[in-house]
């Protein structure tokens, strides 16, 4: 009870946000689209949509994230500023398939 | 199968690690395996709890629940690793002896025991929350295979909780004399770590600023994907890229507990002269 008083608490904080949007879409375990470019030195939101029954996680080494998003479900994550370059990711439940890179330039 | 395991297994080696140093760290508080399994319990319970409410959760602040629940879990965690460190340092060389009696030491350890039930409990809940969603959503798919990954994720599962038991046996080996002082420095940096992971949870949920990111990237000599990089993650807090604002906290949390555990000695030694005079 205790924590769902704090995140009501931390609420507020999280009005003054999105930069600009980017959409990632699960479907049977890939990502689409497979490159995705971002602009570089800029904050962007990333919305991903999990269009499986089942769920996954969004994760990247080189983008120091990593984020469950449940089947049916929705994520936003927030990466950058980043320098130009390729940052791949993949979904960590479905290795073989879900493989991606971002690409910022 | 195998790459069930290696998931499987780097989710349980966190909680296990946390888990071997903390009940190394409470050694010879009384009753505290009932604590301990308890803690397992609610956090194994927590994690299906949390697993099926994941959309809930996630929905929560605009889209950032996930990461303001992990830093939450982790925050509290950090406080009570903090409070552990700075009863041990006033407590810990009597307990240690056995100098006290028998009924003081039931009293002061109840709180202990409390802490280790907070710690175990969220520790398994964090990691064990995202275990289950994995095996749910392989228990979920159709065709083949599903039943050789769950068995691969079952091994993960055992060699995770196989770490655990020789960080506590190992931990064990350690002289008494130097016994509270090297598992006070290892749950400090614990603390320090999950400081750090917390975060980073904030930052990816953009309720703080990264400050520099990555600050640095060692991610070429040390990959937080391989086993050491995993080991040094959990154990020290290790980020192969970590954001200025990650190491600002770990440095905070590092310096604060320090400081009270020294402050808390300190009084000890004082109580100690004065009783002397």
């Amino acid at each position: 009870m205790k924590n769902a008083y704090l995140i009501l608490l931390l609420l507020p904080l999280t009005v003054f946000a999105a930069d600009a949007d980017y959409t990632l879409v699960i479907k049977e375990h890939r990502f689409e689209p497979v490159e995705l470019s971002i602009p570089a030195g800029k904050k962007v939101k990333l919305r991903i949509e999990n269009k499986d029954a089942t769920p996954e996680e969004f994760e990247s080494y080189s983008l120091n994230r990593e984020k469950v998003i449940s089947g049916y479900g929705n994520a936003t994550i927030y990466v950058g500023p980043l320098e130009p370059g390729r940052y791949p990711f993949f979904g960590e439940f479905n290795k073989a398939t879900a493989q991606g890179v971002i690409i910022v330039k | 199968m195998f790459g069930t395991a290696i998931i499987v297994f780097r989710e349980v080696l966190e909680a296990a690690i946390i888990i071997g140093i903390v009940s190394a760290a409470t050694r010879g508080v009384p009753g505290r395996m009932r604590w301990l399994v308890a803690g397992l319990t609610v956090g194994l319970v927590g994690s299906v709890i949390v697993a099926a409410s994941t959309d809930v959760i996630a929905s929560l602040a605009s889209g950032v629940g996930q990461e303001l629940f992990n830093a939450i879990v982790l925050g509290i965690a950090v406080l009570m690793l903090a409070w552990h460190n700075v009863w041990m340092s006033s407590h810990g060389a009597e307990l240690a002896n056995k100098a006290r009696n028998v009924g003081a030491s039931i009293r002061e350890g109840r709180s202990e025991c409390s802490i280790l039930l907070v710690v175990v409990g969220l520790a398994v809940l964090r990691e064990g929350s995202e275990t289950v969603l994995f095996l749910y959503g392989i228990a979920a798919s159709e065709g083949g295979g599903a039943r050789e990954m769950l068995f691969g994720g079952l091994i993960g599962a055992f060699a995770g909780v196989a770490v655990g038991c020789s960080i506590y046996a190992g931990l064990l080996r350690i002289p008494m004399r130097w016994f509270f002082a090297a598992t006070g420095a290892l749950v400090l940096l614990l603390a320090a770590g999950m400081a750090s992971t917390a975060a980073h949870f904030l930052i990816q949920a953009d309720l703080i600023p990264s400050l520099t990111s990555p600050l640095w990237d060692t991610s070429s000599a040390l990959p937080e994907n391989g086993l050491p990089g995993m080991l040094l993650h959990s154990l020290i807090g290790y980020d192969a890229r970590p954001a200025g604002m990650q190491v600002i906290f770990y440095v905070a949390v590092l310096a604060v507990i320090g400081l009270g555990m020294k402050l808390a000695g300190k009084t000890r030694n004082s109580i100690k002269v004065i009783g002397a005079i």
